[in-house]
């Protein structure tokens, strides 16, 4: 297997796949479309963010919780923007690929002359559009209740959050596959993702603002990447500087900057990352029945 | 196998009935235990899991609890939602957690067998079974490690209940408070199976389901939080259309002897409602159901 893709010139590979990227969009795209129902049913299922939502808004009934002061308003948008970026940068990536690894199916995708990688990339990115569509309208109406007190009123602000989006959901990305190619190493990969989704949910923001965390946990939270992946977006967009105190100052744009810079580092290190595991993973690989 | 009747059950007595069907469900139980045995490492990594999960569902309610208490300059012991201490909300976690484990254990890998049935068209052969068709599919398949997270639950909910005091009124009144809760929590076992039996009855009608049972799954998490934060039309939905708090907060009230007698009426009745419902439902579905491979 690995030999088909040996014999190919790099500069050539790179070139065909610039080629082959807007087809391997367009297949997925069909897929998507395939598939829309349960798509709409899989985003759904994101209750958590309202789950959560309902416990912080009566947790903060009638005083005003932690030391930036979080009343129940605020606490409410944090929860609906996280719900929002959750939806747009998730993917799906562990699933296929700890499957493709199991079945054997992954030895089709090798046979490809695009790195399998690629392909999983197209058909996550694929999805974005219906996705958005399904989002987007959601997305709108809430941020339109929101605006007048809860988001930020600076437009850098506002172009940063932007900006984190796709840092965020590449970080989600990546560091699904690289927990999915794991699955070259040990059997149950998607396992050891729970554990993974277990420090997720605590450390991002996902059940818990991180300013609320006991001192000690917050700490660790701010070495980990996860809270680049959904908190620090929905920070940028609410305008909260870390500790506290006036809005839409120059401060906070700075450390907006700087969050921005650190994700973007960070899906540096899980590329290189995922790149070293997967050369490894596949001198190791052999498949069943392909 | 025994299995193969020369009579059909129905013209049995009643208590003949009663005990077919309980050997019945043994044999069903060590059927599914004798197959996930040869999973043993499986038992126990996914069993663990479970309990880190629990864990970590914990982790948001002691965080509000203790950031509530830190705003109103309190003492953790006299923080409150609307009536509903740390202790007392830890029990409804505790709760809710068992009843995950019994949906997990239980109900979900069986109702998942019944939607692949229908779709590959082997329901048949279950149908030509001389025993009652829900009864096989409800029993067909049991996943024993979740026993271990139904253990950890039992355990909060004991920590909990001890640290509420529940444990020191008295050995008559606590009594009757375990025997009520013990109830409604079988009401609550009852309505979380006649639901899902609702969502599989679907099944028939539009096949492609399996993630409905996500979205099912992904609309009880609301029960882990107890009632009170619920306000308005979430809470008439989660009462009377829904009835996850019923199924969650009822037996933790009655373990704390507050529930109402109007409440637990409710609790029982709409869990004989709902159950007859989904009887009738799936009765219906069965009758219009034509084979897959026919």
């Amino acid at each position: 297997m690995s030999a088909a893709v040996a014999v190919r010139p790099k500069a050539a590979g790179v070139r065909l796949w610039v080629r082959a990227f807007p087809t391997l969009l367009r297949i997925g795209l069909a897929e998507a479309l395939a598939y829309r129902a349960e798509m709409l049913v899989w985003m759904l299922t994101t209750t958590m963010p309202l789950v959560s939502m309902v416990l912080w808004q009566s947790a903060a009934q009638g005083t005003q919780l932690g030391p930036t002061k979080l009343g129940s308003a605020e606490l409410t948008a944090y929860f609906l923007l996280t719900l929002i970026v959750r939806l747009s940068t998730s993917s799906w990536v562990l699933w296929l690929l700890t499957e493709d690894i199991r079945s054997g199916a992954l030895a089709q995708r090798l046979l490809r002359p695009v790195h399998p990688l690629l392909g999983y990339v197209a058909s996550q990115l694929a999805s974005m559009p219906l996705r958005g569509a399904l989002v987007l309208p959601l997305a709108i109406t809430l941020l339109w209740k929101l605006s007048q007190h809860s988001l930020t009123h600076d437009p850098a602000q506002v172009a940063l959050f932007v900006l984190s989006l796709p840092g965020a959901w590449l970080l989600s990305f990546l560091s699904m596959t690289f927990v999915g190619l794991l699955a070259f190493y040990i059997d149950s990969a998607a396992g050891l993702f729970y554990v993974w989704v277990g420090l997720y949910t605590i450390f991002s923001g996902y059940l818990i603002p991180l300013v609320l965390l006991p001192a000690w946990l917050g700490k660790v939270a701010t070495w980990l990447p996860f809270q680049y992946m959904l908190e620090v977006p929905v920070r940028m967009l609410l305008g909260w500087p870390i500790a506290g105190g006036a809005r839409d100052t120059i401060a906070g744009r700075l450390e907006a900057l700087q969050s921005l810079g650190i994700q973007y580092l960070y899906v540096g290190v899980l590329l290189l990352a995922v790149m070293l595991l997967w050369r490894a993973g596949l001198k190791r690989y052999a498949s069943y029945g392909g | 196998m025994s299995l193969v009747m020369p009579s059909p059950l129905k013209e049995q007595v009643p208590t003949r009935l009663m005990w077919r069907y309980l050997r019945l469900l043994w044999l069903q139980v060590r059927m599914s235990l004798i197959s996930q045995l040869q999973y043993r490492w499986n038992f126990l990594v996914l069993g663990l899991m479970q309990v880190f999960w629990l864990f970590v569902s914990a982790v948001p309610l002691w965080v509000a609890f203790s950031a509530r208490a830190a705003a109103q300059g309190q003492s953790m012991a006299n923080t409150e939602l609307g009536g509903w201490g740390l202790y007392s909300s830890m029990l409804v976690l505790g709760v809710f957690s068992l009843l995950k484990a019994v949906l997990d254990g239980a109900i979900n890998p069986s109702l998942a067998a019944v939607v692949e049935h229908i779709r590959k068209g082997t329901l048949d052969f279950v149908l030509l079974k001389p025993a009652d068709a829900q009864f096989l599919v409800s029993t067909a398949r049991f996943e024993p490690w979740h026993v271990l997270d139904g253990m950890a639950s039992l355990l909060l909910i004991g920590f909990a209940a001890h640290k509420q005091g529940v444990l020191a009124v008295g050995a008559g009144p606590l009594l009757l408070a375990v025997t009520s809760c013990v109830v409604l929590f079988l009401c609550a076992i009852l309505m979380l199976y006649s639901l899902w039996l609702l969502v599989v009855c679907a099944a028939f009608y539009v096949v492609r389901i399996d993630n409905l049972s996500y979205l099912f799954t992904a609309v009880l998490d609301f029960a882990r939080w107890p009632r009170a934060v619920f306000k308005g039309a979430l809470l008439v939905v989660f009462t009377y259309v829904i009835p996850l708090t019923v199924m969650t907060s009822y037996p933790v009230d009655a373990l704390l002897q507050r529930l109402q007698l109007s409440q637990a009426l409710w609790a029982m009745g709409g869990a004989g409602l709902l159950l007859t419902i989904s009887r009738f439902t799936w009765r219906r579905a069965i009758r219009q159901y034509a084979s897959a491979s026919s």
